[in-house]
């Protein structure tokens, strides 16, 4: 088959993918999305021989249009623009897994500074600030106090993008010092990790010390439930372990699998592609997926 | 073995270069892009535009 790579920075996890795909004999297209223009109408002679298309874009603006275009021209696109959509966006991540059911943390959203010091003030300390949209733990703020709490709004009216006057806020997770990421495809477990760390924010990109996970009955349940409440797809599975159980932060969607590869056993990259041969199998029958 | 177009430093870059690649120069710190393979050539890397990534 024939797998465009769609990109802005080509890292480890995309390199991984590529090696993976080019054992097997794939042919592999790699598209720079900063090199792409996207006709309404028409789909770019590039992508005439495509069967799927990977989306590795960074830039979420990018993830949201490129995916909108692949689905458009009927090409078969991971992730959807669905799961993009939900999972970019941290409110919608929380409605659509409240909606489902799925276990997650109490969260409020308030537009002004004055209703989201009511939202603080109700959670009380110490309570969590977020961007809505935001990466790698980045821009969040743990609240213990008043006095913060009104400092921190502060600065977001006066210094933040419109998007950081949405304000989310959340209920601060007692946890036993460590979260879980689970990687998964359509809701299926590939690899988990435990990050722990000292700091309130347990994130890999923040120099968090990492363990397997293993999957009980429970977090197996979840991570199914979490992944269909956005749309499925390749996607982070955040959860932590509370008194009452597991509770899932977020799904990220634009998922970076490199250091997983380098805490677990499992041949990461091979079972996306094993995936990947599977989704363009569903979306061509005729395709002959192995070389 | 290339030249950083930072500092001018030579970059070693190991076999499996991809272009689109980010390559850190150990002397400046520089992020550099790989443009081409054969031969690699580098450049400045773009500033990031917005937030991205997980
Ligand atoms: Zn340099």
């Amino acid at each position: 088959m024939n797998v465009g790579i769609l990109y802005s920075r080509i890292r480890k996890d995309e390199k991984l993918l590529l090696s993976e795909l080019r054992d097997r004999d794939h042919e592999v297209t790699k598209i720079d999305v900063r090199k792409q223009t996207f006709d309404i109408s028409e789909a770019p002679a590039a992508f005439a021989d495509l069967d799927i298309v990977v989306d590795r874009c960074l830039a979420t603006s990018r993830s949201l249009y490129a995916t909108q275009f692949f689905e458009a021209y009927g090409i078969p696109v991971v992730n959807s623009h669905e799961t993009a959509d939900i999972c970019a966006d941290k409110v919608k991540n929380s409605l659509a897994l409240e909606k489902a059911g799925v276990p997650t943390p109490a969260t409020k959203v308030a537009f002004t500074k004055e209703t989201a010091m009511e939202a603080i003030e109700d959670f009380g300390y110490p309570c969590v600030l977020k961007p809505v949209v935001g990466s790698w733990g980045r821009l969040m703020a743990k609240i213990d106090s008043e006095s913060a709490a009104e400092a921190i709004l502060e600065h977001k009216a006066t210094l933040g993008h419109y998007e950081h006057k949405v304000f989310y806020i959340q209920e601060f997770v007692e946890k036993p010092g460590r979260d879980i990421r689970v990687l998964a495809v359509d809701g299926e477990p590939i690899a988990g990790m435990v990050r722990s760390s000292d700091h309130w924010i347990t994130n890999a990109a923040k120099g968090a010390e990492t363990d397997v996970f293993e999957p009980d009955e429970e977090a197996l349940e979840l991570v199914e439930r979490a992944s269909d409440a956005v749309g499925g797809g390749l996607l982070g599975i955040d959860l932590m372990e509370t008194d009452d159980g597991y509770t899932v932060h977020e799904v990220n969607h634009t998922v970076e699998f490199k250091a997983l590869d380098e805490a677990v056993e499992t041949d990461i990259a091979g079972t996306v592609v094993d995936w990947l041969e599977e989704k363009a199998k569903a979306a061509d029958p005729d395709l002959e997926v192995t070389a | 073995m290339t030249e950083c177009v930072e500092c001018g430093a030579e970059v070693s870059l190991h076999d499996d270069l991809e272009v689109g690649e980010i390559i850190d120069c150990t002397t400046c710190g520089a992020e550099l892009e790989v443009v081409d393979t054969e031969p690699p050539v580098l450049e400045q890397a773009p500033e990031l535009e917005e937030d991205w990534g997980e």
